[in-house]
């Protein structure tokens, strides 16, 4: 008897000790990957406080087209902050690229807000004939790529006369109809008979919006607002196309014009870039799980 | 009551519409006039457009490029995420985990190009990577591929867009799964049921949805690739990646709008088909 129980003890311990196993091996599995995700983000970090010389030295083949490899130190022999310096201090045409980017976010953001929501919410509460299909028409919109109606854009455009302004990239992008499908799906969340509740309490259908849709559907308008944010920070092919006149650009073009040779300020710059989505990334980012959800929310 | 419901309807609505009628629905239906005329004096010419970039060689290329490159992605994503969020699932503790598989999304493609280029040419970190491997286990000699200006950026392409969006699909996948009752599973077990067919049996039926939700979006995220391969390769990259993305980009920029007009009606009217299909086919399965 005193056998049989030490002995499903030692099972027990036995598969105890396969599923801790079985966790590692799970974690380990999926760190793998986690690797190719830091390696970028710690080359830009070291090549950013690497001085010219050294950056040179480790950059040689790039310059010479020879045999030899690329090769590299994640921790600098001699760091510097030369190369901030140069960008926080000396380049003024960086902070203006810094604000126009934060200009055509911050602009796209504030027009979604007090056009996709409204609209989110009217689909999401008023639920009359019609409106399916045209919910359909919006899902349909948000899934065609900017190249499709790239020309059309930028018939309207030219047609307004706002090419190679700021409004030419914010306009458009202030009715895109990603935000009212995000917000759409966090306003669906809201149980029907509390709109209905303070129907009868004798509030107008305005203040159920504000007082009421707002603040219980933030989490479908926020989700709404961090992958805006993301999506706007990283925005290229609007710019490129409607964008003559460089000192308008976002910094997103202007990264990429950088030239080899001056690959310590181009880490440098990369690296300012990546702060304020670093940024948004950690502050709202249960809000953009929350949003990745609701994006594949059915109506 | 309907009468009112109706009236807000279309106050909260009407803002939104408007734009959307003046910045997309109206200029769209323009281009589709203007892609039966001519891009010079505007006369009407029938279907030539079309003719014209059914017989142009960059345009075929590129719609075989992307097709291939979308049914070469996507299932791979879709495999990919839902493998790893199989695993992840075991976790009790995923936040950091998926922080890690999120972050891709949040670097904008012009902070990476650099790195990318570093890795990817002649002399880069994968080539030293593979000689040195190579080196050590003897199979072969120096490694010296330029994978950006030959075939293999087409597979650059594909990591890069798994790398971006890997997290994302997780995310949805992960959101799946936690929709599955526990009890199913349970009454599975006691059924005797081993791991393989809970899977096969509740796992992905029941993930059916999740699936149309995530090809959708995966293949509205495919067409943004084009950052990648713009900045790493320019306007004419190698022709393995050469997309219908590097076609518009490319006609809008010699302001030959007639063919852009035709391309364009012609891409929106198929994806529009492709969309519509994927809705029936996920309203049927929801029914």
């Amino acid at each position: 008897m005193k056998m049989e129980v030490r002995r499903k003890k030692n099972e027990k311990s036995v598969k105890q000790l396969k599923k801790a196993v079985q966790k590692v091996l799970i974690v380990l599995l999926l760190l793998v990957p986690a690797v190719f995700v830091v390696m970028p983000v710690l080359i830009l970090l070291s090549g950013a406080l690497m001085d010219s010389h050294e950056l040179r030295n480790h950059l040689s083949s790039v310059f010479s087209q020879g045999n030899e490899f690329i090769s590299w130190k994640l921790i600098p022999d001699y760091p510097s902050f030369a190369n901030y310096k140069k960008i926080l201090l000396e380049t003024p045409q960086f902070f203006i690229l810094f604000w126009n980017s934060m200009k055509l976010v911050v602009c796209i953001l504030a027009g979604q807000l007090v056009m996709a929501v409204p609209a989110a919410w009217g689909f999401a509460v008023y639920q009359i004939k019609g409106s399916r299909v045209l919910f359909v028409l919006y899902v349909v919109l948000m899934l065609l790529p900017f190249q499709v109606t790239m020309l059309s854009c930028y018939l309207v455009l030219n047609r307004l006369s706002l090419l190679n302004t700021h409004l030419a990239i914010i306009l458009p992008a202030v009715f895109s109809t990603f935000p009212v499908f995000l917000s759409y799906g966090g306003f669906r969340a809201i149980p029907a008979q509390l709109l209905e509740a303070a129907r009868i309490d004798g509030a107008g259908e305005i203040t159920i919006f504000l007082k009421l849709g707002l603040p219980l559907g933030k989490s479908g308008l926020l989700s709404a607002m961090v992958l805006g944010f993301l999506e706007y920070w990283n925005m290229m092919e609007q710019p490129m196309a409607f964008l003559e006149d460089k000192a308008l650009w976002p910094l997103s073009l202007y990264l990429p014009e950088i030239t080899w040779g001056q690959a310590g300020f181009a880490f440098c710059a990369s690296v300012v870039t990546l702060i304020p989505a670093v940024f948004v990334f950690v502050l709202g980012q249960d809000y953009l799980e929350q949003g990745i959800i609701y994006s594949g929310l059915k109506e | 009551m309907l009468k009112k419901k109706r009236k807000f309807f279309y106050v909260f609505l009407l803002p939104s519409f408007a734009g959307i009628m003046l910045f997309v629905i109206l200029p769209f239906a323009d281009v589709v006039k203007r892609s039966f005329t001519t891009a010079v004096t505007g006369q009407f010419n029938g279907i030539k457009n079309y003719q014209t970039i059914f017989h142009n060689q960059a345009f075929l290329l590129a719609v075989g490029n992307t097709l291939k490159f979308t049914l070469v992605c996507i299932p791979f994503l879709v495999l990919t995420g839902f493998v790893t969020a199989l695993l992840l699932n075991q976790l009790e503790s995923k936040g950091f985990v998926k922080s890690v598989y999120l972050f891709p999304l949040a670097m904008p493609t012009a902070t990476v190009v650099m790195v990318w280029k570093m890795i990817f040419y002649k002399q880069g970190f994968l080539n030293l990577f593979l000689t040195r491997l190579l080196g050590w286990t003897g199979f072969w000699g120096e490694v010296h591929t330029d994978y950006l200006g030959s075939g293999a950026a087409f597979w650059v392409l594909v990591g890069s867009y798994i790398w971006k969006n890997l997290g994302y699909t997780v995310i949805l996948w992960l959101a799946g799964l936690m929709g599955i009752p526990t009890e199913f599973y349970e009454a599975a077990k006691v059924d005797g049921a081993n791991s393989l067919q809970r899977l096969w049996y509740i796992t992905l039926p029941n993930l059916k949805g999740s699936l149309y939700t995530i090809v959708v979006l995966s293949f509205l995220n495919s067409f943004k690739i084009y950052r990648e391969a713009y900045l790493t390769s320019g306007a004419y990259p190698d022709k393995s990646i050469y997309l219908l993305q590097h076609v518009f980009n490319n006609w809008f920029v010699n302001l030959e709008l007639d063919k852009m007009a035709a391309a364009a009606v012609c891409t929106g009217g198929f994806l529009m088909i492709v969309i519509l299909i994927l809705q029936r086919l996920w309203d049927r399965n929801e029914a």
